[in-house]
């Protein structure tokens, strides 16, 4: 087992609360058994669900991803005293804090279809799916918050850059991106909007998760456009690989912050 | 055992070492001196690989520091305040940097029992006072038989008795033969402590000298006078 392996499985118990763990698994699963008691088990709760969840989970992993670096700077301090290189104690770092963190999301997107006994109908695949994407999403906006904490010293800076990074991107964006259309209604004049879509993973995501169901009234227009644009597989291809994409880079960047910073 | 040439470093507008220059004997205790914000934490930083310096080079014990960390397997870092994780355990930690470490054996924790901090190694951090915090900082500090110890005001927020048990355990570690090199605003300490002392005076000037020669270059008996003179008047010459 590498280093980075090790420390991962050292901090796992340490690195994150679990009063924090279990708030997250109550607000997604509270929210919905919310949804699922007073919405039915249908594809109209599903889809609201779907919304509440893009708007919970990178809140977590960006609030809580930025809050936890900057609680363990000191932890930082010391493992990187020991003979341990860089790269492996980011390793060691980032899966003790965000794994668990994206484990939980879907966990708490589970749950309530769980008990529910929706996890076997219809409803499965978008569920599982969506359980997927709250993970994935979860580890996006850990890493996003890694590359605000390791670059603002300062706590409350910091953790205020995450928090008007997710205003950005999950309830501002639309303002954007209809502002773009606006401006170029033509076919020529959709680009931007696509370009725009490529430019937030939370939006990403939701088109992604949305191309699988036969939801063409909420894809939302970035939605919209790309399923006019391009065929549904090619569409598919192009969000998957773009949303890996954000996956990569961010984890990447704050590697290479995290290797070269005065700590 | 540390040899320091040229070492400079910056933050934003603050050179805060400018070529510096330093040697740390080995086996020998050596008290790192200079008024606040003259680079002391930096220097040790520096040795450590938490910072890098923007010009110049430092040797641990023959090893050119370049990103490579095996040479730290041999030192042991007490940072200045302990201010873990709130939710860890120092048994927590110490796992951490045993996985971290690879270290084959069985930790050396006699330190619990002499700093009567037991008790207190498998509670969350958080709950613990600033001074048994210290406490579990220094457990770890030790736990691995560094060769090299770099210590940050060690006896920080610590009861009489802990401070002694610790000083004895510091003395001991120079009796095997081990290098330490430490920080204190406790400059008592350091007079009962330091063979040699390191004073650092701003940018790339340095004193470097045993504590009998900085008496005799200041021409002060008492560590605090000598200090605030060094402080105070162009860099000395240092005395062999």
């Amino acid at each position: 087992m590498t280093a980075g392996l090790r420390v991962a499985r050292a901090a796992f118990r340490e690195a994150v609360r679990v009063r924090t763990l279990v708030g997250v698994v109550l607000v997604l699963a509270g929210g919905g058994e919310l949804f699922i008691r007073f919405g039915g088990g249908g594809m109209t709760t599903f889809l609201s669900l779907l919304e509440a969840t893009l708007v919970v989970v990178p809140l977590v992993g960006l609030v809580l991803g930025t809050l936890q670096v900057h609680q363990g700077r000191r932890l930082m301090e010391v493992l990187l005293a020991q003979p341990i290189r860089r790269h492996e104690a980011f390793t060691g770092l980032f899966l003790a804090s965000s794994l668990p963190l994206a484990v939980t999301a879907g966990l708490g997107v589970l749950l309530p279809f769980a008990w529910h006994g929706l996890l076997w109908g219809p409803l499965a695949g978008p569920v599982l799916a969506l359980a997927g994407a709250a993970t994935l999403l979860t580890v996006v906006t850990t890493a996003l918050a890694y590359l605000i904490a390791l670059g603002v010293e300062d706590r409350v800076r910091a953790v205020g850059l995450a928090a008007a990074l997710w205003v950005v991107t999950v309830v501002l964006w639309d303002g954007v991106v209809l502002l773009v259309a606006l401006l170029g209604a033509d076919r020529a004049g959709q680009v931007p909007v696509l370009a725009l879509l490529a430019l937030n993973p939370v939006d990403l995501t939701r088109v992604l998760l949305l191309q699988q169901l036969d939801a063409g009234e909420v894809l939302g227009y970035t939605g919209a456009v790309l399923r006019r644009m391009t065929s549904a597989t090619a569409g598919r291809v192009a969000l998957s690989t773009l949303l890996m994409a954000w996956l990569a880079l961010p984890l990447w960047s704050a590697r290479r912050m995290f290797a070269r910073k005065d700590f | 055992m540390i040899a320091a040439r040229g070492v400079s470093k910056r933050y934003g507008r603050y050179q805060v070492l400018d070529g510096l220059d330093a040697t740390i004997g080995r086996g020998r205790i050596t008290a790192l001196l200079g008024a606040n914000g003259v680079g002391k934490t930096t220097f040790l930083k520096l040795v450590l690989e938490l910072i890098r310096p923007d010009r110049g080079t430092i040797c641990v014990d023959g090893h050119l520091l370049d990103g490579t960390p095996d040479y730290r397997a041999r030192i042991g870092y007490m940072p200045q305040i302990a201010r873990f994780p709130a939710q860890m355990t120092g048994r927590g930690l110490l796992n951490l940097l045993t996985e971290a470490r690879e270290a084959p054996g069985e930790p050396d924790l006699t330190l619990l029992d002499l700093l009567d901090v037991g008790h207190a190694f498998d509670q969350q951090v958080g709950t613990l006072s600033g001074g048994t915090r210290q406490k579990v900082n220094a457990v770890l500090t030790f736990a691995f038989g560094p060769e090299l110890l770099v210590l940050d005001e060690p006896t920080a927020g610590l009861d009489p008795a802990s401070a002694r048990a610790l000083k004895k355990r510091i003395r001991a570690e120079r009796e095997a033969g081990h290098t330490v090199l430490m920080t204190s605003h406790v400059l008592a300490d350091l007079e009962e402590l330091a063979d040699d002392a390191l004073h650092l005076d701003g940018g790339g000037n340095s004193w470097h000298g045993s504590m009998e020669a900085l008496r005799i270059a200041t021409g002060e008996s008492s560590l605090e006078a000598a200090v605030a003179r060094l402080g105070n008047f162009p860099p000395l010459r240092a005395v062999a």
